[in-house]
């Protein structure tokens, strides 16, 4: 199986490397859709083959051994409870953003689904990879392909769209590789036995605690690069424009796999290896959530171009997985995990929907339509679809992932407070304002612009690439145990963990050691002040 | 009755299968869309075979061995929130779905006809098959979340149904402020689900009545609360009742079904199913019933003034509404499921009997036409109406039984039901908490009653007595009364089952001191029985007397409200007499014809602000303070240009192979 794993990450670079032999423009892109394709059921038996029951370890691990004399950096990948349908939801993704570009992709085929297919691996090898030093590898390799997707197949504004992106991301990336390696260090000396390593395993194992003051920086450096890939507010104004300028293909990988990144990071570093951190910073967090769900929301409303309003609608969703993580309890992060997947499927959905419409109007103003339900009605149906799942429509899956994250931070005790929940609850109100209008603008009423008099219903190949992920979305909204089953173990298990790693910290914090800002931070009563009690008794 | 699970799953499953089969195939085959006559049998099918099914549970209903239960499968489960597709069938929910499979097959088989000749026919008919698989969540399910779904999907139902004509902008602005509205509601509603989480641990009805204790502190009237609120927006109560008006948009038979007789009460079973909680809370029951009867008597004088026949009946059905809640408030839970059951009846009966005026006007605007007329005039106008009982004799019958029904005439349904809401409200006066508002409110109620009699009669008098006024106030439809014609008999038939149920329907609770004045039992109330284990009623202390007094007073003040309608109006003078009213009530006349603008306080102090503030705050922060700051750094970072340079070289295959080349390095170096 371990093989499989490894065959499922690294196929869809053979379709890359058969395009030094295969030049035509169809073969190209029947070789990308097959090695996809190929790679979506390769990875099938890895699901159905996970030990559910154990999905705190990781499984099908592959090991090497390490290369520098005494670094423990090493080629380690495997699946757990919380990669699982992350994994699975990229390869799902994969045959279906080749086939979005089949006929809207003219320019440079080969090296258009090049790009496509290394995205795949390296999305695959960020979700498999457990030695943080390879995460950050496939990571940074997801990046360059998306980079010049944007930079080439872009729209009019593409080069200050991938400026931006560019810039966004390198802050954030060189953040984490600096908090990486220091943190490489620091547990390779837990160790004993190296003098770094990144293997994720002892990193967020119980044998292994940071001490309060660099646990802060560490967290706070992860943090922020993680944030920025997520976006939270205020670090999200990236988003808008990568999204608007990128090729439908590259929006659907940015927000169904790519905004994952970083949520997936916080629950993968951030909360089993800086607990005290991660619990402290929690109320800031959820306070930057709540904002982005309802500015995000807010800023959608009035946004004119379609393809703009999804991305907003973007940072206010992803506002909600944030908050559930920072909950802290088994509901919220397991809304937050299901919340991902529902966002990549209703956002992904979206995006392949405003493709579809820009591939025959070649506009994404909303005032440019209007009136289209009536020339495309299946067309009306997969997007009105869409939009119930976006907007939390109970028996769709986005109601389950809000209703677990939002219930779960209700009764936070982390966040001991209602107002975060209730807050955010309003976005579930702007989220129906801000989409039903938007549907309503563009499919109902009558036909004002004689362009739209000719629009053709979709055909096949597009129903095809759709009819998937409504499945999902009907399927997760009715049967969402079929999938929170997977990560329950591994969330229970590390939540338990966390919390005994954070107790044992405090215990074990010399209170005269440490600065008196990390100590007031902590709660811990400083050295002088214990004294001072001393001596009053 | 050994496995029930198999004939619930089929209650609630056929209705889906239904919008299933004709969804699906109308979608993707043109040819299947014409086959009316079989797309219909199937809507049809889908909604009478599970009221039938409902029957014979409600027949072997064995009150000593409790509620049915079946569980089809589990929905939720992580993080220890457990629940399923579950549903029990009790006292309370085999009546409501009695009422949601019964009234919706005559409703559905009544728009056989009514809606035959539309294009959308296949979808119209999936939707409402729709609709009724997620009423009957609603009012089946055994937890609260599964309620919420069917909650949520009955106001999905309610949307694509409001605006199923979606060409015309203002049916899909009049879908979209409805759910909007219900959205504002459904809010409060998820606050007080997590609260019962938080206190209980369970969503499960049968946990959280049993555990009302582990509320603690004002939690119980925060949950009490904010339900109501929830309640509020999907019964159409003040302060978010105005989308129901508009939902008029919607073709007729749903206004029947979902804006008069089902969706619209799932407020008052929400209430009904919780009300061993509401009864903890006194100071939301005195809320409910403020509420309650201010809704009523605000959208009957609203009502007085509208000339749109669809208009008068949703206001109508608003204040109706009102007087269920003040009923809950009242603590007389099931006379607020009594007036739920008539009310359904007489208001589905007003409702179909409008469509089939509206149909009948339709028709003569399309001969019109045929006839080469350019003719173009509001076939929902009671102004260009009167007259109509010469053409339509059957709508008519049936339009004054209801109408009789409505106004609180003995013994026809409306007025046991209303009489007893009346009753328990003044009771309520003598039972402690803030016994002097629920006086107040009797009188309030009371006036409203007399409202009713009065608004429906000017209804049902201007549109079917006097002069047809088309031919005279239009110019090109001289003599179109030859085209008026009474409805066919797939629109007839349901109306006269309806009026029959109008006229017996009250008799399943018929009060008890009638029996106990000639020395009976006191026991031919059936449904107060019936509801007894379920329903956390406020006993009536009222003395026999006074029962008798109040009864007949409710009969004096409907007699009244008849009296002077027809002084007012019984001579085919509505444009008089309502410029008549107009002078005398003078501003507060206005008032009310302007429907109190709350539309124009909700548009101008929430909605265009917020869509402002976004707009030209926000945004414009986003752009400018966010991304200005962001774009600052760029400008120092000098290095991007150089970057350019290289993408506009172009040759990207170079580049991956560059990509693979590095990838292949790293990760040998890392394997081997």
């Amino acid at each position: 199986m371990e093989y499989l794993l490894n065959i499922t990450i690294y196929l869809p670079l053979l379709g890359v490397v058969a395009f030094l032999f295969i030049r035509g423009d169809e073969a190209v892109k029947w070789v990308s859709l097959a090695v996809t394709t190929i790679t979506f059921f390769l990875s099938l038996p890895l699901l159905f083959n996970f030990d559910v029951a154990n999905s705190a370890i990781p499984q099908y691990v592959t090991e090497g051994t390490p290369i520098f004399l005494g670094m423990d950096i090493k080629y380690l990948v495997g699946l757990d409870g919380l990669s699982m349908l992350l994994f699975m939801l990229t390869t799902l993704f994969g045959p279906i953003v080749i086939l979005a570009s089949w006929s809207s992709i003219k320019k440079s085929l080969i090296g258009y689904y090049s790009m496509l297919l290394i995205l795949q691996t390296a999305s695959l090898g960020v979700f498999a990879s457990l030695d943080l030093v390879v995460f950050y590898v496939f990571f940074e390799l997801g990046l360059i392909p998306m980079y010049f997707l944007i930079g080439i197949w872009g729209g009019s504004d593409k080069i200050r769209a991938t400026i931006k992106f560019f810039i966004y991301t390198l802050v954030g990336s060189l953040l984490m590789l600096i908090a990486l390696i220091y943190l490489g260090y620091n547990a390779g000396a837990a160790t004993g036995v190296y003098d770094f390593t990144s293997d994720w395993r002892f990193i967020s194992g119980p044998d292994y605690t940071i001490g309060l003051v660099e646990q802060t920086w560490l967290f706070l450096a992860f943090a922020l690069a993680f944030c920025i890939k997520v976006p939270l507010f205020p670090f999200h104004t990236w988003l808008p424009y990568a999204h608007t300028e990128a090729p439908t293909a590259g929006s659907v990988v940015l927000a169904a796999i790519m905004l994952k990144l970083g949520t997936y990071g916080l629950v993968r570093v951030c909360l089993p290896v800086f607990p005290n951190a991660f619990m402290e910073f929690a109320p800031l967090m959820a306070v930057l959530a709540v904002i982005g769900i309802i500015y995000g929301a807010l800023v959608a409303m009035v946004q004119k171009d379609v393809k703009k309003l999804v991305a907003y609608s973007s940072v206010s969703h992803l506002g909600f997985v944030v908050l559930g993580i920072f909950a802290f309890n088994t509901m919220a992060v397991q809304g937050a995990i299901i919340q991902m997947i529902n966002h990549g499927l209703s956002t992904g959905a979206l995006f392949l929907i405003v493709g579809m419409i820009y591939d025959r109007r070649h506009t994404r103003m909303i005032s440019d339509f209007g009136g289209i339900a009536k020339k495309m009605p299946v067309f009306a149906v997969m997007f009105m679809i869409a939009t119930l799942a976006s907007i939390g429509l109970p028996g769709l899956n986005g109601f389950i992932g809000e209703f677990l994250i939002l219930n779960g931070a209700f009764i936070s005790e982390l966040y001991a407070n209602h107002a975060y929940a209730v807050i955010s609850a309003i976005g579930v109100i702007l989220a129906a304002a801000y989409m039903l209008w938007m549907y309503q603008r563009v499919m109902f009423g009558p036909i004002t612009k004689k362009e739209n008099e000719s629009l053709i219903d979709l055909n096949g190949r597009e129903i095809a690439l759709l009819v998937p992920l409504v499945i999902f979305m009907v399927w997760i909204g009715i049967r969402p145990v079929d999938f929170t089953k997977y990560s329950e173990e591994w969330v229970n298990s590390f939540i338990t963990m966390s919390e005994e790693k954070s107790v044992a910290v405090i215990e074990n914090t010399d209170p005269g050691e440490i600065p008196n800002w990390t100590a007031r931070l902590y709660g811990i009563e400083s050295g002088e002040q214990n004294n001072l009690l001393a001596q009053q008794d | 009755m050994e496995s029930p699970t198999a004939l619930v799953s089929l209650i609630i499953g056929l209705p889906l299968l239904g919008f299933l089969i004709n969804g699906l195939l109308g979608l993707s085959f043109r040819g299947y869309r014409n086959k009316k006559n079989l797309i219909g049998t199937i809507a049809n099918l889908a909604v009478f075979v599970p009221f039938l099914i409902t029957v014979y549970f409600f027949v072997n209903f064995n009150a000593g061995s409790g509620a049915i239960h079946a569980k089809l499968f589990t929905w939720i489960d992580t993080g220890g929130l457990t629940v399923d597709f579950a549903y029990q069938l009790d006292q309370l929910s085999l009546i409501m779905g009695l009422v949601v499979t019964g009234v919706g097959s005559l409703i559905h088989f009544y728009a056989i006809g009514y809606i035959y000749d539309d294009e959308g026919f296949w979808k119209f008919f999936a939707y409402m098959n729709l609709f009724i698989f997620a009423m009957l969540n609603l009012v089946l399910a055994d937890n609260l979340l599964l309620l919420f779904l069917g909650w949520e999907g009955v106001g999905l139902c309610s949307y694509l149904l409001i605006g199923y004509w979606y060409t015309d902008m203002m049916k899909s602005d009049a879908a979209k402020k409805a759910f909007l509205y219900n959205r504002v509601g459904d809010f409060a509603f998820l606050v007080a689900i997590f609260i019962i989480f938080q206190a209980v641990g369970s969503l499960n009805f049968d946990v959280i009545l049993a555990n009302l204790d582990a509320f603690t502190g004002d939690a119980v009237f925060w949950v009490a609360f904010l339900m109501f609120i929830g309640a509020t927006g999907k019964s159409a109560q003040i302060p978010l009742f105005v989308w129901l008006p508009d939902a008029m948009a919607g073709p007729t038979p749903v206004s029947a079904l979902i804006h008069a007789a089902t969706m619209v009460t799932s407020g008052i079973y929400l209430i009904t199913r919780m009300s061993s909680m509401y009864v903890m809370s006194p100071e939301v029951m005195m809320i409910i019933a403020v509420i309650g009867a201010l809704t009523a008597i605000v959208a009957a004088t609203i009502a007085i003034t509208q000339y749109d026949i669809k208009a008068v009946l949703a206001y109508s059905t608003v204040s109706q509404l009102g007087f269920m809640f003040l009923a809950l408030g009242a603590g007389a839970y099931t006379a607020a499921l009594f007036h739920v059951i008539t009310h359904a009846f007489f208001k589905a009966c007003l409702f179909l009997g409008s469509g089939s005026v509206i149909h009948a006007m339709h028709h003569v605007e399309h001969k019109l036409h045929d006839k080469g007329k350019d003719v173009h005039f509001d076939p929902q106008d009671i102004r260009y109406m009167g007259g109509l009982r010469k053409y339509m004799p059957s709508t008519y019958k049936t339009f004054l039984i209801a109408t009789i029904a409505i106004a609180g005439i003995p013994p026809l349904a409306g007025f046991f039901s209303k009489d007893e809401i009346l009753m328990h409200t003044m009771n309520m006066g003598f039972e402690g908490y803030a016994g002097a508002m629920y006086f107040i409110l009797w009188g309030v109620a009371t006036i409203t009653a007399f409202l009713t009699a009065f608004y429906m009669f000017r209804l049902t008098l201007t549109t079917f007595h006097g002069r047809f006024k088309l031919p005279e106030k239009v110019k090109g439809a001289e003599d179109s009364e030859q085209y008026l014609h009474e409805s066919p008999a797939t629109m007839t038939i349901p109306l006269w089952a309806l009026a029959g149920l109008s006229v017996v329907g009250g008799f399943i609770g018929i009060p008890n001191f009638i029996s106990k004045t000639f020395g009976g039992e006191g026991a031919i109330n059936w449904l107060g029985a019936w509801m007894s284990p379920i329903a956390a009623d406020i006993p009536l202390t009222l003395s026999i007397p006074a029962e008798w007094g109040l009864m007949v007073l409710a009969t004096l003040v409907a007699v009244a409200g008849i009296y002077y309608s027809f002084r007012m109006y019984g001579n085919d003078n509505q444009a008089e007499s309502d410029a008549k009213l107009a002078e005398r009530f003078g501003g507060l006349y206005q008032v009310w014809k302007e429907k109190y603008s709350l539309d124009e306080l909700y548009e101008g102090a929430v909605v265009h602000p917020t869509v402002r503030f976004s707009d030209r705050v926000l945004a414009v922060f986003d752009m400018k303070i966010i991304d200005g700051t962001v774009n600052a750094i760029a400008g120092i970072v000098r290095l991007t240009g150089s970057l350019l340079r290289y993408i506009q070289t172009g040759v990207t295959s170079n580049y991956a192979l560059f990509l693979i080349l590095g990838v292949i390095l790293v990760l040998s170096l890392l394997l081997f």
